[in-house]
């Protein structure tokens, strides 16, 4: 930097570290209750160092977490978690896939219904599933697709986050690129795939961590749309679990739950930061 | 940068990978009974107790089989089934929790009585082997049964006994009434309890139960069950006494206030709270508490007249919906019947917490000395039975009854935040309530 | 904003954008347009009988004090969420940004909550603040205060804005952070050349710079506190204590869900609509005209 200031550094440092600490607290928490029994996590004020119960409590979660939460017998929190991973995937893959899709339309292409769709597609930008919930439901219940991964995702797809910021990306793309290809004698499919696509890779990387995250994370939509036993997820477990009537909260059991749940979303954010990050600023500018 | 799209190849074959292993799955289990379908809100122990009774049921005949789902707590069950009913597939067994029964008897098109059902496959139905201060609940006011109780509870007090003899109070002889409750709060505090008393559930046991066990109407019309143009009745003089009197305990710090569910059970299984009032249901959360503690009726003033008459149940009871064909609802009444066997109600009853059924069921339990071994477990139900219930102590019909509740809660907060005073508050949600209550009578009537 | 070199095809662009389109359709014009029909209806809770109500359900709305009340905590909750998670994430950039090197490893540790469920990340902090046995609730109530966030409105709205910021506060690190690399070192250094010290190069170079990040951070964090702090809501104080943390999305979500008033839940929904609708447009059409990227 411009000036040599020891102290400054320090006291970044210091900020820094701190900061660090207050937001992995919660989640050190989290670790720490799971690793307590019950009675040892009630104490006033509770304990900060970890118990001897974590890998009970860990091994109680993944084999008798869904019968606890009245999944059905037999099965793992893996099938769980392998269905949380299914909706986030397929969330990710499919709402990336249309939206670049629809993204190249609008940007590479003039037609006369073009500004009638963007505007269609950005009004939904918002409005979250939550306030349109029992219409949505009534639909997918119409369409024969309750208890299918189907309706587990294919309406969580109608949004345009990842649209609009395809569509902001595919502006700061060189229009010399078009005409390049152009002269080549390339179609704009193989414009698409040949250039865009490969272009958009740290974007479609960011969209992916954005969007798998948003999948993973869905409780109330999985709630109304599975009833069958093996197309729960491990965040609804846990929310049945936080809730359930006439019933203590089992702290113990429920942060290793949380532990569970939390990791791979974690470990998908840790692992693509520096995509995640790159992408999103890319296309802000 | 390449490696973007290689984990994102990596990410599609494990998507297909997984599908597939989900679809060998379902695969397993196939065959041609008649499925019926019950959409709960257990979990926990509780959940796994409902699996083995469903289980039970499922091996002991083979025309027909239940599938029991959780579809999350009491409203998200209600709201799923709702959303499913119109789409039609709706399933046929739901459980609702008790403030959800005023709207479920309002959808009478959606749902098919209990009794009804019952008398239609042939099951004789008598009110009279049933405790009727839980059947009263789900009941028309002539007895007939419109729900099947399922998982019902009442409020007790439950007392730290290691803190009574820390100060000076008798363990095994809890105050009976309000007012022997000041001087023991006030020893507690004394002896270094920095929460003497608290209470879970505040609505339910300090206005819906007080009214019931004081034997006072906490709304006119039998508390609603004659009939939707009922008006609450909760902000008389004796409610306000009581409200006030826990008023002055939480700023002299003899009270504590936890939150208006079931939060402040954590404070007195960890000992920090003295005494604490839930529902008999929760007693499964203290067996692991590391001092000793006991069970006892909720107090009552003793200058009222009739006091104390009978308290009044939670919890939920399973409604059967409408637009299922009559096979289907053969497997239901033969479920139901199963139910109320003694043998499946004391499992139920001594297993869970909840409230049997039948009074067969508890002298059987009784008999069989779970009583006697588990002092307290049959307080709730000497206390539901004290008195045959009147009209004051029946139960409680009211539509939008969950935003009532969430009405009172704010106003009961309202005077424990010293903003509002006792009357003041009572009047307040006495007046909004009513405004809901009409709002759903012209709803109904429409 | 077009693109001036394009390309010319009859029919492929709307194959191109049929995917999006019907989804968005079946799945959000034709669940809204029920919700705008519901919205006109009173109905009970199975939808058996209904009632044409004309506009009955928005006047009993606007009739509703505490339908006004939760735009005032929308108001108040969405802008605390909003100053609060950008200065700090702001400081915590400008701060990690003089230190390049270890930069990427405090990222790292910063950037999980992101991942975080709401309705986990709520269920966190719950048992932090928690009266009683939660730790910093503890620390509180030894330092002499009245901790008790299910009886203080002002407690219980710190406790959700706290949750809320917390989950936020690592996306709007990042990009801070990443816009604030990318103003040349070159323009930073000719003004402390100049003579203009730390503070003064912050004000008048470096946040300028930073508009557009700013202006981008803002939109993504009014809209998070709008829509998607339900869970963390629903997790901790359920709206109470008196309402006090009851946000315009909860409030929907009690009344069809929990209240199971459906016709005033849809108006509501629609309401909701209307503001994003209009929010959009003045987005789109004003907003991004101005601020130059």
């Amino acid at each position: 930097m411009i000036e040599r200031r020891p102290i400054a550094d320090f006291v970044g440092h210091l900020i820094l570290i701190v900061t660090v600490l207050i937001v992995a607290f919660p989640i050190y928490l989290a670790v720490i209750a799971a690793s307590h029994d019950l009675a040892g996590i009630s104490q006033v004020p509770m304990p900060l160092l970890p118990g001897s119960e974590f890998f009970t409590n860990m091994a109680n979660a993944l084999l008798e977490g869904p019968k606890i939460v009245g999944v059905g017998r037999g099965t793992s929190a893996l099938l769980l978690m392998s269905n949380s991973l299914i909706m986030a995937i397929s969330i990710a893959v499919g709402k990336i896939i249309i939206s670049l899709l629809s993204a190249f339309a609008i940007v590479y292409f003039r037609f006369p219904l073009r500004t009638f769709f963007f505007w269609m597609i950005f009004i939904t930008l918002m409005l979250p599933v939550e306030v349109r919930i029992i219409p949505t439901f009534k639909v997918v219940a119409d369409l024969g697709l309750l208890d299918t991964y189907t309706g587990l995702v294919l309406p969580l797809i109608a949004s345009a986050t990842a649209t609009f910021l395809f569509r902001q990306f595919f502006m700061t793309v060189p229009d010399e690129l078009v005409e390049a290809a152009r002269i080549d004698g390339a179609g704009p499919m193989r414009f698409f795939w040949d250039v865009l696509v490969p272009l958009s890779r740290t974007s479609i990387a960011a969209m992916f961590v954005i969007q798998f995250i948003y999948g993973w994370n869905q409780y109330l939509w999985p709630l109304l749309i599975a009833a069958a036993p093996e197309y729960q997820t491990i965040v609804l477990a846990i929310g049945r679990l936080m809730r359930a009537p006439d019933a203590y909260e089992e702290w113990p059991l429920i942060m290793a739950m949380a532990v569970l749940a939390l990791l791979p979303p974690v470990v998908v954010v840790v692992l693509m930061q520096r995509w995640f990050v790159k992408g999103l600023v890319e296309t802000e500018k | 940068m390449k490696s973007a799209g290689k984990l994102a190849r990596a990410a599609v074959t494990l998507l297909a990978g997984t599908a597939i292993l989900a679809g060998a799955g379902q695969a397993l289990a196939q065959d041609n009974r008649i499925e019926i379908h019950w959409w709960h809100a257990m979990a926990g122990a509780r959940g796994e107790l409902l699996n083995q009774l469903v289980e039970g049921f499922n091996k002991g005949q083979d025309k027909y089989k239940v599938i029991a789902t959780n579809k999350g707590n009491y409203p998200e069950a209600m709201t799923a089934a709702m959303a499913a009913f119109r789409a039609g597939k709706a399933p046929h067994i739901l459980q609702v929790f008790e403030v959800g029964t005023g709207t479920m008897m309002a959808s009478r098109a959606a749902i098919k009585p209990v009794y009804q059902l019952m008398q239609e496959n042939g099951y004789k139905f008598d009110p009279s082997t049933y405790i009727t201060s839980v059947t009263g609940y789900y009941s028309t006011s002539d007895g007939k049964m419109l729900s099947y109780p399922f998982n019902s509870s009442t409020p007790i007090m439950y007392y730290n006994k290691d803190a009574f003899a820390k100060a000076g109070l008798d363990p095994e002889k809890p105050p009976r009434t309000w007012q022997e409750f000041e001087p023991a709060l006030k020893k507690l505090k004394e002896s270094g309890s920095t929460c003497p008393f608290i209470t879970s559930w505040q609505t339910w046991v300090h206005l819906e139960n007080f009214s019931a066990l004081h034997n006072v109407p906490f709304a006119t019309k039998a508390n609603g069950l004659d009939g939707l143009d009922t008006e609450l009745k909760f902000n008389s003089p004796l409610h306000v006494r009581h409200i006030t009197t826990l008023a002055n305990w939480m700023k002299e710090g003899l009270m504590v206030y936890g939150g208006r569910k079931n939060e402040p059970n954590g404070k007195f299984a960890s000992g920090e709270c003295a005494i604490l009032m839930e529902s008999s249901a929760g007693y499964a959360s203290f067996t692991k508490a590391p001092f000793k503690w006991g069970m006892a009726m909720l107090p009552y003033y003793s200058d009222v007249q009739g006091a104390p008459q009978n308290s009044i149940i939670g919890g939920a009871s399973l409604w059967v919906m409408a637009r299922h064909t009559p096979e289907e609802y053969k497997g239901v009444a033969q479920f139901f019947d199963y139910l109320a066997a003694t043998e499946n109600q004391v499992f139920w009853h001594t297993k869970s917490g909840y409230l049997p059924i039948t009074p067969m069921a508890y002298e059987t339990t009784k008999s069989s000395g779970f009583y006697a071994a588990n002092p307290g477990t049959d307080v709730s139900v000497r206390q539901m039975t004290l008195n045959p219930p009147t009209e004051n102590s029946k139960g409680l019909r009211l539509g939008n009854f969950v935003q009532i509740r969430d009405v009172m809660d704010e106003e009961l907060e309202a005077v424990w935040s010293g903003k509002k005073q006792p009357k003041e508050a009572l009047d307040t949600a006495v007046e909004r309530g009513n405004r809901l209550l009409r709002q759903f009578e012209r709803d109904v009537k429409r | 904003m077009e693109k001036r070199v394009v390309f010319h095809n009859k029919y492929l662009p709307y194959l191109l954008v049929a995917p999006q389109i019907a989804i968005t359709v079946i799945f959000f014009f034709w669940p809204a347009s029920q919700a705008i029909v519901q919205s006109v209806l009173r109905e009970d809770a199975f939808g058996v009988s209904s009632h044409f109500v004309g506009l009955d359900n928005f006047i009993a709305l606007f009739e509703d004090e505490y339908y006004l009340n939760s735009f005032k905590v929308t108001a108040l909750f969405s802008t605390l969420v909003t100053v609060i998670g950008l200065s700090l994430s702001l400081l915590l950039a400008v701060t990690a940004d003089r230190i390049i090197r270890a930069a990427t490893l405090y990222k790292t540790f910063l950037i999980w909550p992101y991942a975080v469920a709401p309705a986990v990340a709520g269920a966190l902090w719950g048992f932090v603040f928690l009266p009683g046995p939660g730790i910093v609730a503890y620390l509180l109530q030894q330092m002499g205060v009245d901790w008790n966030f299910h009886l203080n409105g002002a407690q219980a709205m710190f406790v959700v804005v706290v949750a809320a910021t917390w989950k936020q506060i690592s996306y709007n690190f990042l990009f801070f952070l990443a816009g604030l690399q990318s103003i040349p070192k070159s323009l930073i250094e000719a003004a402390a050349i100049d003579g203009a010290g730390p503070v003064r190069r912050f004000w008048t170079i470096v946040l300028p710079l930073l508009s557009p990040t700013l202006f981008f951070l803002i939109v993504v964090n009014v809209v998070y506190a709008f829509f998607e702090t339900f869970g963390v809501i629903h997790s901790l104080t359920r709206g109470g204590p008196a309402k006090a943390t009851e946000i315009l999305v909860y409030k929907v979500w009690y009344d069809g869900f929990e209240a199971q008033d459906l016709g005033g839940s849809s108006a509501q929904s629609v309401i909701l609509m209307a503001i994003v609708i209009g929010l959009t447009v003045i987005q789109f059409r004003y907003i991004e005209r101005k601020v130059h990227y």
